[in-house]
């Protein structure tokens, strides 16, 4: 096997040369505005007159909502924040479980119903995750949690904590439902699938602002936009799980005489559980993602202590601390429900186990707070047993910016001169009139003529809503790092599909990179590597390029082995067998790693703003100190339509690639 | 969570439950007679610096002495306003004439919020640079020494002009008309956040390097670094809006930032909502070299902000 793909032409012979009427039409709209920019400079620079204000509008229709509709009763404003103050009274029930207690009265020595003991907790933790996934995951419940503890970080924790739980809650609760809407009325499913994509790419900053608007400050907000970010994903494994489920299985619900609903819980829903846990995991892990941007909006709790620390004049250690302790949170929860979705029902004796085991833990947890009542300290840890790491992170930061800045910056300059500046001062000059045509004729080879004009009016929003100097420094800044990141991702990728012991270590690696607040490790770079674009390109890539390690690994740990030994019998080396057998086979996976390093840039882009960049991010952050929710809102709009833009291309590429390779 | 607090809230959500419920058919239930001092909590901004945590949190700690429940929420420097006017916020100690006055000047106009004069501390912000600086940049502090000394304060990408750090896009200050006014040899270059801008002075600062950059006082960026302010023209309001005004005749912000009062704002409801608190709020003064003081015990020394407000709270109890 030489070569698994087919060239174009011979599958689809055409009678005009359509294609190189297209390419050359796509030269002209880039090089003659070059070429002649006296007559044609309207085709390189966006005039400023044709400019559509859509942030304004986009303003006063938010203006509109949340201070003039009225629906006669009570308005547009009252109803939200009736919603919200529904999540208030929902939020008071975790919060004083786990964090506050229910206090009677104002005065000292009031009655006080402690929360649940740390003690109870680490126990109830370290029983449960034995009971669900053996020794290991109880260890890691144990450590993650104690370290939570030991570090002081607890009280903030459990701030996060009742946050996170409700918010799950919800997100699993409402992408349910929505889910089975969809499942049960396709023509609503479009229109779904449209609206988790917009939910999806749209970065949560942009709709910070308008919730500001309309709910208010404070965890309910912050708790809101968690679950606007978080839910998609439910909806979508909802959608499918249902979809996968025998059609047998329904048939036979309806033989044995159920009603519709009845056959939804009694027989679909059930039997979709381990599609529909996988949901839930990924509610939990995206829900945690947002700990620190909810804390911007007021949520507090964690994200509030690691932002809070970055400021001070030696609180890295304590930053890092905090983002530590959201990264115990996210493993544990993770692992715990994932051993949950990998967890097979028993019977007999292994199940009265199970009862048992479970019981064991929720008497620790509520035994310890009981007990609490009576020695206080197991409500709150004094603060004497606490350890912190103290100046120890600074310090060791401080040694190395003094010996390796020289090198550090070095680097710096090469890359700004040598890569940046240029590519940037290239996009930024670029013809607009070009950049339509170089997209509408790539769409056009992948999609044809109708794919093609959707994708050039996605593109067309960034000149038209006069976002263009912010726009190509987004497409210059998340198309380099992309590159970095998939270059770095690749090889590391490939090495963990090679070694077990390799794909251990990524994965922890991955783990902690995707879950560590980039906060944490953003001021480090910059104290490196300076406020600017390098710092940013860093931060993005390190992020980023998770997705690329694990598609590729996952991609080539997929190869068939009847494939791999069929290389070996024609008598392919071992670097043969990977270039020609095994890559081909898996780049539409490591594609789709790809796509998703793309979608991980962009969400990055408001964070990289914090380091001074001057991008879409930053029209936003912007947008968030003047309370302008119109400009953030376009913004937002300008990366989504970026992002479904990358998406779309890719998607389709990948599916050409695999039906061409019979899959 | 308090049980008291709950129930007023809970009264409340009646009160909206009721407004909703009306829709439905259900009779609006009348929202119960407002008593002299509302038992609602009063909710106090905290924005994302330390000087004004301590403000805010000794506010706070005042009211709760007089029985007051108070609330803090964390929300951005701006939008903070925009909550005040919509009822979210109740108090905010510390609005800078230097940062938010056109801010200040809206809000003034829709009259739902209330300026309630000076906290104190005289806010200063300017281009600031570390001592050190001195030696390669003979003439500083005065403004015109930068004149010749862009290279000095250069990085590869700007040079041969020197690099300025600011927060242009968020908290404004005009700096890159201010270069072009005075004909500065420099670029300005937008930090992004506070963390990311003094991350960079600390590394700067540890390897003696060139740095220029924007520093605001009541900070402790001035307390742990040695260093100065640059002394440009004394800031008139003619200046920012006059182009003839000053040194060059053409441009206008050919002047330094302005420095002035830090104002204390409250919602319009709360001099009848609660006379008593509004009382306090009205009086509070903090002193600037004292809050100086508190703003590094807390960065630098890392002691817990509680502790810190609780002893200025204990020695200026009697004055409210």
């Amino acid at each position: 096997m030489s070569e698994v793909a087919l060239p174009r032409d011979e599958t689809h012979p055409r009678r005009f040369p359509v294609g190189w009427i297209v390419a050359g039409v796509v030269a002209l709209a880039v090089l003659v505005p070059y070429a002649a920019p006296d007559s044609f400079g309207w085709a390189k620079t966006y005039p400023a007159r044709w400019i559509v204000p859509i942030s304004d509008w986009l303003k006063a229709f938010l203006f509109w909502l949340s201070r003039d509709l009225s629906f006669g009763l009570f308005t547009f404003k009252d109803m939200t924040r009736f919603v919200s103050g529904l999540f208030g009274y929902a939020l008071e029930v975790p919060k004083a479980l786990f964090s506050s207690g229910i206090t009677f009265g104002d005065e000292e020595g009031a009655f006080h119903i402690p929360r649940l003991s740390w003690a109870g907790l680490i126990a109830a933790v370290t029983i449960w995750s034995y009971l669900l996934g053996g020794v290991r995951l109880a260890v890691l419940g144990f450590l993650g949690f104690f370290y939570i503890l030991i570090f002081g970080q607890w009280d903030s924790a459990m701030v996060t904590l009742s946050q996170v739980i409700l918010a799950v809650l919800t997100g699993v609760a409402g992408g349910t439902l929505l889910g089975i809407l969809a499942y049960r009325v396709p023509r609503l499913e479009g229109a779904v699938v449209a609206a988790l994509d917009f939910m999806q790419t749209v970065p949560t900053f942009a709709y910070l602002v308008p919730l500001v608007f309309l709910v208010g400050v404070g965890p309910v907000s912050g708790m809101l936009a968690t679950i606007l970010y978080a839910m998609p994903p439910m909806v979508r494994v909802t959608m499918m799980a249902l979809k996968r489920v025998p059609p047998e299985l329904d048939e036979l619900a309806r033989m044995t005489g159920c009603e519709p609903k009845q056959a939804l819980w009694k027989v679909l829903v059930p039997s979709a559980r381990d599609d529909l846990l996988v949901g839930v995991n990924q509610v939990i892990m995206l829900t945690l993602n947002m700990i620190i941007i909810a804390a911007m909006i007021g949520a507090g709790g964690l994200g509030f202590d690691v932002l809070n620390a970055l400021r001070q004049a030696n609180g890295l250690g304590k930053g890092l601390e905090a983002g530590l302790a959201v990264v115990a949170l996210a493993i544990v929860l993770d692992r715990m429900s994932r051993a949950l979705v990998e967890l097979r029902p028993v019977h007999g004796a292994a199940a009265a186990r199970r009862r048992q085991l479970f019981w064991i833990g929720l008497a620790a947890l509520l035994g310890c707070t009981l007990l609490s009542f009576a020695f206080p300290a197991l409500e709150k840890l004094p603060a004497e047993y606490r350890v912190s790491t103290g100046n120890m992170w600074s310090d060791v930061v401080s040694w190395v910016n003094v010996n390796l800045f020289s090198t550090a910056d070095a680097i710096r300059t090469f890359l700004l001169m040598n890569l940046l500046v240029p590519v940037k001062t290239f996009l930024i000059g670029f013809p607009w009139v070009g950049l339509l045509a170089v997209v509408a004729g790539g769409a056009w080879a992948l999609g044809g003529w109708g794919f093609a004009l959707g994708m050039t009016a996605l593109i067309a929003f960034i000149p038209v809503a006069g976002l263009w100097e912010r726009g190509m420094t987004t497409i210059y800044l998340c198309s380099i790092s992309v590159v970095i990141a998939t270059l770095v991702g690749l090889p590391l990728g490939l090495l963990g599909s090679r070694s077990e012991r390799m794909h251990k270590f990524l994965g922890a690696m991955c783990d902690t990179l995707q879950t560590l607040p980039s906060f944490v490790y953003l001021l480090p770079v910059v104290m490196l590597f300076r406020i600017g674009d390098v710092s940013a390109l860093v931060a993005i890539v390190l992020y980023a390029m998770v997705p690329a390690i694990r598609f590729t690994d996952h991609g080539l740990r997929r190869v068939p082995p009847s494939l791999q030994e069929a290389g070996t019998m024609a008598g392919c080396t071992g670097t043969q067998r990977l270039a020609k057998v095994e890559l081909p086979y898996a780049l539409p996976e490591i594609m789709l790693g790809v796509n998703q390093v793309i979608m991980m840039a962009l969400s990055m882009l408001v964070v990289s703003s914090f380091v001074g960049t001057n991008d879409l991010g930053k029209q936003i952050q912007v947008a968030i100190s003047q309370a302008d929710p119109g400009k953030g809102l376009s913004a937002g709009l300008a990366i989504a339509f970026l992002g479904i833009l990358a998406d779309r291309m890719i998607g389709r590429w990948v599916a050409t690639r695999r039906e061409r390779m019979g899959l | 969570m308090r049980v008291h607090h709950l129930t007023t809230a809970f009264a409340k959500g009646v009160a909206i439950c009721g407004l909703m419920g009306g829709l439905m058919g259900l009779l609006p239930l009348a929202a119960p007679a407002q008593a002299q001092e509302s038992k609602d909590p009063i909710i106090i901004a905290l924005h994302d610096w330390t000087g004004q945590h301590i403000t805010a949190h000794i506010t706070g700690e005042l009211l709760k002495a007089k029985g007051y429940k108070v609330d803090y929420v964390t929300i951005d420097y701006l939008t903070g306003l925009t909550a005040m006017e919509n009822g979210d916020v109740t108090f905010m100690p510390e609005l800078w004439a230097t940062t938010a006055g056109d801010a200040m000047k809206a809000s003034d106009a829709t009259g739902k919020t209330e300026n309630l004069g000076p906290l104190g501390p005289a806010a200063k912000e300017e281009w600031w640079y570390p001592s050190y600086m001195k030696e390669k940049c003979p003439g500083l502090p005065d403004w015109k020494a930068l004149l010749k000394c862009g290279e000095a304060f250069s990085a590869p990408e700007t040079a041969p002009k020197g690099r300025y750090l600011g927060m242009e896009a968020t908290w404004g200050g005009h700096d890159p008309e201010r270069i072009e006014a005075l004909g500065l040899p420099f670029v300005a270059v937008d930090a992004g956040t506070e963390a990311a801008m003094f991350a960079e002075l600390k590394s700067a600062y540890e390897r003696k390097a060139p740095i220029m950059l924007w520093v605001y006082s009541p900070h402790w960026v001035p307390s742990v670094f040695q260093g100065e302010w640059v002394q440009f023209p004394e800031y008139d309001a003619a200046c920012y809006t006059d182009p003839k005004w000053g040194t060059n005749p053409d441009k206008a912000y050919d002047c330094g930032k302005p420095h002035g009062e830090i104002f204390k704002y409250t919602s319009a409801e709360t001099k009848k909502k609660w006379p008593g608190a509004y009382e306090v709020m009205k009086k509070l003064k903090v002193d600037g070299p004292e809050l100086n003081l508190m703003v590094k015990e807390v960065d630098v020394d890392g002691k817990p902000l509680d502790e810190v407000v609780a002893a200025y709270v204990v020695k200026h109890k009697g004055a409210y």
